[in-house]
């Protein structure tokens, strides 16, 4: 496990079933995963494992959550295809699985009903949440005033900010924000301060973790929570197109959504399975969330997986207009699919997914939140590389409007003196000078302002 | 070097040792090994010398401020090693508490090798538990280096066993639930905690419980072998005006901690 340069070779043989569990009791994925977390918390693992474990197979708890998914979350979701923005990806299919339309509007709903109706399991009565964009933090609010359950959501002090909506609706659900003020004040120490939290109150709180990271068993839970995903992705392409798609594209920050929908295609060979990393605002400037692409293997919030760090092991700030993949470090089990090459990551800069935000809006009506706006802009690449034959799945995994400030001031449709944020000087004078320099290039990349059809016939 | 004797000194004593934490590289690297100084002629036994950690989970505010404050000072982790050779160099124990990806990135066995050969006695790992650390368990064995786990009392009788079969140098009883800080109250968890310990090892069992004045320290002295004192000896240096100033009042408190573990049993 020593920490040496990539590539780090897996010390452990890829199980013939690349879909099976984890190896058990440490929860490793290859190399990756197990537990790495302060004794205190042991106990409180052990017994979310097993109640886990038997609710998994216990047909009360498949039944409860299988009612919840369908007369509260909405499931199944659709599948949408998308012709209009297919026209900029080389014109392949485009097949969007539209979790964006789940209740409360992306895929963290699914993970949180499940460990909200553990908790009652458990007999805990708190639950506490990390969150970044705010989706998981809204989705856990949501969960707990539907369960009577007490709710504490950490949220770095720069996302609350930048999600500020979203902050108001968590505390009209009732529960109780918290801003971190620690370290970059993103997500990484929104996790931070909720791992303190719960080594505090365990005895009555249980930690609803939002994405398939942390200690065993979050990641193998948090993935079959949303593995539903695929399970109906899969199903819903195969009546749609008659054969299985040639690529699945997800965005991957802890990589919860992405895991929801690969996990059911990992048996299918002939799938390529890709996930998109933030690249920020260019991984050669440093500042970008691509852990793959620059991180090597280490410790972070409980799990062994790939961390962006320094030569002395301290975790390096991770940078992205998508505060959902703002974060240094992704689920153990992307690493282990990175390493055995079953799935393969990219990055996609700030103004790559800005533009596919913009492109999906205008051709189609639909605002992808800026999170999934990366896996759009990955398919696009794809599309071009692949061509007209391809068909492209891409998990819409929440929708933009949470995002609509930032996506306003990024293409400079808000007047500065309508600026809600102009009480505060440093974040006024930021905005300006984003505003400045994407203003013009953004302008010109907003899709209405060029020839699609033009674009089409490059092809 | 293992810090054993140094417990087996105090247990002839009569008395409890007292264990001070100090990270490293705050106020700057020279100022903690001087502080560090300042606790072993204060009468501390043991100098448990924190790696700074940009996310220390298990750290309340007060250690985390002064990481974050170490880290911007530039800090590295090699400056452990010039802390623990000037900690044993003085006659204390030199323990280093460190999160576990520093010294993965370092590399375990060069990190153990490296402790051994700057008189480092051992490593205290908060975020380490031994079902994770088998790289670190046989580097320390083959540099006879301590391997100090937690315990906690949520820690069932299984955990215990399984945890202190793992310990060597002392066994660490984190015993109130919750992250580093003083508290006014050390309680009566504390005491039930090193109990329930003693059934599974004949380990010195060390606790660490928000302890800040010398009367804590005599009253958890009384039942655990050792007495950890962290964010109060930390205050006095991030709460100083001067760097001067902090060390004389980081000073005083050691002082009337190590009178107090002295008068504990008496």
């Amino acid at each position: 496990m020593t920490a040496k340069p990539r590539p780090t070779p897996v010390p452990t043989p890829p199980p013939t079933t690349l879909s099976g569990s984890p190896d058990l009791p440490r929860g490793r994925f290859g190399a990756f995963g197990g537990r790495y977390v302060p004794e205190a918390l042991i106990p409180a693992l052990e017994q979310l494992e097993e109640v886990w474990r038997k609710a998994c197979v216990d047909p009360e708890f498949i039944g409860e959550l299988e009612r919840l998914h369908k007369t509260y979350t909405g499931r199944p979701s659709i599948i949408t295809e998308v012709p209009r923005f297919a026209e900029h990806c080389g014109g392949a299919r485009i097949i969007l699985k539209r979790e964006d339309l789940n209740h409360t509007g992306s895929h963290k709903i699914n993970n949180v009903l499940g460990q909200a109706l553990l908790t009652k399991r458990m007999g805990k009565t708190r639950v506490i949440a990390e969150t970044g964009a705010g989706q998981h933090g809204v989705a856990t609010a949501t969960a707990a005033a539907l369960l009577g359950l007490e709710c504490i959501v950490y949220m770095g002090r720069k996302d609350t900010e930048r999600q500020a909506l979203n902050v108001a609706r968590m505390r009209l659900l009732g529960a109780e924000v918290v801003p971190v003020d620690h370290g970059s004040k993103t997500l990484k120490d929104a996790v931070n301060e909720a791992f303190r939290d719960w080594v505090a109150n365990v005895a009555t709180t249980h930690y609803v973790l939002g994405t398939v990271t942390g200690p065993h068993p979050f990641p193998e839970m948090v993935r079959d929570f949303h593995r539903i995903i695929g399970v109906e992705a899969r199903q819903q392409v195969l009546d749609l197109v008659g054969r299985l798609p040639d690529v699945v594209c997800a965005c991957v920050g802890g990589g919860s959504n992405a895991m929801g929908i690969f996990h059911r295609f990992l048996d299918d060979t002939s799938v390529r399975l890709v996930g998109f990393e933030a690249g920020g605002a260019g991984v050669e400037t440093g500042e970008h969330a691509a852990r793959f692409a620059t991180g090597i293997p280490g410790v972070l919030h409980g799990a062994f997986t790939y961390v962006m760090q320094d030569t002395d092991g301290q975790t390096i700030d991770s940078h992205s207009v998508s505060a959902g993949l703002d974060y240094p470090s992704v689920g153990p089990e992307h690493a282990f699919l990175l390493e055995s090459g079953r799935a393969e990551y990219r990055p996609i800069t700030d103004v790559e997914a800005m533009e596919a935000f913009s492109l999906l809006s205008r051709t189609e009506g639909i605002l992808p939140a800026i999170e999934s706006a990366h896996a759009l802009a990955g398919a696009m690449k794809l599309g071009r590389e692949l061509g007209p034959e391809a068909v492209i799945l891409v998990n819409l995994s929440g929708r933009g409007d949470k995002d609509v400030h930032t996506a306003a001031e990024w293409f400079g449709l808000i007047d500065s003196s309508d600026s809600s944020d102009s009480n505060d000087t440093e974040h006024a004078e930021h905005t300006a000078e984003h505003t400045a320099e994407h203003t013009a290039a953004g302008a010109e990349r907003l899709p209405g302002n060029r020839d699609a059809k033009g674009l089409g016939e490059q092809q | 070097m293992s810090i054993a004797p140094v417990l087996a000194k105090c247990r002839e004593e009569g008395r409890a040792a007292l264990i001070g934490y100090l990270p490293v590289g705050f106020p700057s690297v020279e100022g903690s090994i001087a502080a560090m100084r300042v606790l072993i002629d204060a009468g501390v036994d043991i100098v448990e010398i924190g790696v700074p950690y940009s996310d220390p989970v298990m750290d309340g505010p007060v250690i985390q401020d002064a990481a974050v404050r170490a880290l911007a000072g530039g800090v590295h982790l090699s400056d452990i090693f010039t802390a623990a050779e000037a900690v044993s160099g003085a006659g204390a124990g030199a323990l280093v508490m460190t999160y576990w990806n520093p010294v993965l990135r370092y590399g375990v066995e060069r990190f153990a090798a490296d402790l051994a050969a700057a008189g480092g006695a051992g490593l205290i790992t908060p975020d380490l538990i031994p079902d994770e650390a088998g790289d670190w368990i046989s580097a320390a064995d083959s540099h006879d280096l301590d391997k100090v786990f937690l315990v906690a009392p949520s820690s069932t009788a299984e955990r215990l066993a399984a945890v202190t079969a793992q310990c060597r140098g002392f066994v660490y009883a984190t015993a109130v639930m919750g992250v580093t800080g003083a508290r006014a109250s050390v309680g009566e968890a504390a005491a039930a905690l090193v109990s329930r310990t003693r059934e599974h090892t004949d380990l010195p069992v060390c606790v660490g419980v928000g302890v800040s004045t010398g009367d804590q320290a005599a009253e958890v002295g009384r039942y655990a072998d050792g007495v950890i004192v962290g964010s109060a000896l930390v205050r006095c240096l991030t709460e100083a005006s001067t760097p001067d100033e902090g060390l004389v009042a980081l000073g005083a408190l050691a002082r009337d901690l190590a009178a107090g573990v002295r008068r504990g049993r008496s």
